[in-house]
């Protein structure tokens, strides 16, 4: 069985539907990426992975147990399931070290000598060791994503998403975020991610899963999708896509 | 003021003092209640189910609607009428604690809505349970945002001890009157020596306030430089 299994989600917010029964799978170590136009539920999608929005209707299982179960601690499914947000939020109050222990010391129970060198761990990797007391306010919107991204890592996920980890940032921070990405991939790590940097889908992802109006229109590898799409819809927004953000990276 | 007055003032200024200490008593009592029930309450509001929450703006609508002379004797003559044995002090303390508890609710509500979110679905997302987000990223955060507000409550409820007086507590105001009415040419430098008192422990309560917010203030925030103002 795949690491994630992803069936016939639905989700509505009032009248609004905006997941449509989607489906589809993540194996260990795959990197996929999910693009579409705004509004097409795909933060609603990553949330619903780890419940942080419960569904309406369909399953998930995560390395064969289901989340969407009412049986399952969700707690501690979060824990497996690393969570990349848009605009950080790291919490501010607590330094970059904080920020990276916190989760290690009061979910994992971790002792604190233990949790602080994994944490110190975790920021060398992101090349932050020497940011460990800076507080977020402190440091550039590219440091914090790649704190928030340590964090994430400290709770040894099975899985991480990230949610358009790098549409906040400037255009000169983007690049030592999406690298730390790409050597996450290169590391083996799980990892759905949410973004419109085409040349990270193209060089990283496995598979890139198009996504529109609540439904996955095409998914496929990045060679694929870009060259030969099945469906006219992909192409035009991919051609749109790659004009307007370029390729970068 | 005659020779004889300054003498009378200077012979009350100990039972001045010590009635003081029992306003700083009453001071203590219901800004503790009120800042335990206030947190309370706010968590209630924003993250309670719904009826609780219905019921939490209810009870901070009642306890900021109802004059605080009022719910002193409503409180105190109250529970006496149904043979609660309750001291003037305690009924003082609960009454204005009370009240003071629907004040610092808004006071943290605001702070705890300001802190956003976001910041509540970080501490979930790495298996954080909502008591823990909470506890250790939620309310670290509005305590410190709650700081200057809950400055103007202090100072509020400070000299609102001397309401006390109304049932009966023997405290600063009370012992004023006592030592007027033994010696009336007192009337204006007793008041003037109680203002005096609460215009220093306002001053005080003030400073240390605003040097909690200095020591807990979040780096990054402040403004950067010497002297430098935005
Ligand atoms: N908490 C919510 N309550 C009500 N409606 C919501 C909520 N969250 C999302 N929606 C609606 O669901 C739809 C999909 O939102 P979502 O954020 O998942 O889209 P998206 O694909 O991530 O878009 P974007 O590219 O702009 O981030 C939107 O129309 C949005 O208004
Ligand atoms: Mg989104």
């Amino acid at each position: 069985m795949a690491l994630l299994v992803v069936e016939d989600l639905h989700k509505r917010y009032g009248k609004e539907e905006v997941l449509r029964g989607v489906s589809f799978t993540l194996e260990r170590g795959e990197t996929k990426v999910i693009i579409g136009p705004s509004g097409t539920g795909k933060s609603t999608l990553l949330r619903c992975i780890n419940r942080l929005t419960e569904p309406d209707r369909g399953r998930i299982w995560l390395n064969g147990e289901e989340i969407t179960s009412r049986r399952t601690n969700i707690y501690k499914i979060r824990a497996q399931i690393g969570f990349v947000f848009q605009d950080f939020n790291l919490f501010t109050h607590l330094t970059a070290l904080d920020n990276v222990r916190l989760g290690l010391i009061r979910v994992k129970r971790m002792p604190r000598r233990e949790a602080t060198e994994r944490a110190m761990r975790e920021l060398a990797r992101v090349g932050l060791a020497d940011k460990a007391n800076a507080y977020p306010a402190q440091l550039s919107g590219g440091q914090q994503q790649r704190v928030s991204i340590a964090r994430a890592l400290a709770m040894d996920p099975k899985l991480i998403l990230f949610d358009e980890p790098t549409s906040a940032l400037d255009p000169e921070l983007i690049g030592e975020v999406l690298q730390v990405m790409i050597e996450l991939a290169e590391a083996g790590m799980t990892m759905l991610v949410v973004t419109h940097e085409m040349g990270f889908a193209r060089s990283v992802a496995d598979e890139i899963i198009f996504m529109e109006k609540g439904v996955i229109v095409e998914q496929g590898p990045p060679e694929v999708l870009f060259t030969n799409p099945k469906v006219p819809r992909t192409a035009e927004f991919l051609r749109k896509i790659t004009e307007f953000y370029g390729e970068s990276s | 003021m005659t020779a004889s007055d300054w003498q009378g003032l200077l012979k009350g200024v100990p039972s001045l003092l010590g009635g003081l200490g029992i306003n700083l008593q009453i001071l203590l009592g219901l800004v503790t209640l009120g800042f335990l029930v206030g947190i309370v309450i706010a968590l209630i509001q924003v993250y309670g189910p719904r009826p609780l929450a219905t019921l939490a703006v209810g009870y901070e609508w009642f306890f900021r609607g109802v004059p605080e002379m009022v719910l002193l004797l409503l409180i105190y003559y109250g529970l006496r009428q149904f043979h609660v044995p309750i001291t003037p002090f305690i009924a003082a303390v609960v009454a204005l604690g009370l009240r003071s508890s629907a004040y610092q609710s808004q006071i943290f509500r605001g702070a705890i809505q300001a802190v956003g979110s976001r910041q509540m679905m970080a501490a979930l997302s790495v298996g954080m349970t909502r008591l823990q987000a909470i506890r250790h990223v939620i309310l670290p955060q509005a305590l410190r945002l709650s700081i200057p507000p809950w400055s103007n409550e202090f100072s509020s409820v400070l000299k609102d001890t001397t309401l006390a007086s109304a049932i009966g507590v023997i405290e600063v105001f009370k012992r004023a009157r006592f030592i007027i009415g033994r010696q009336y040419g007192l009337a204006l430098p007793a008041f003037m020596l109680v203002a005096l008192f609460f215009l220093v422990l306002t001053y005080m309560g003030n400073w240390i306030l605003g040097a909690l917010e200095r020591r807990y203030r979040i780096p990054g925030f402040e403004a950067k430089g010497t002297g430098e103002r935005f």
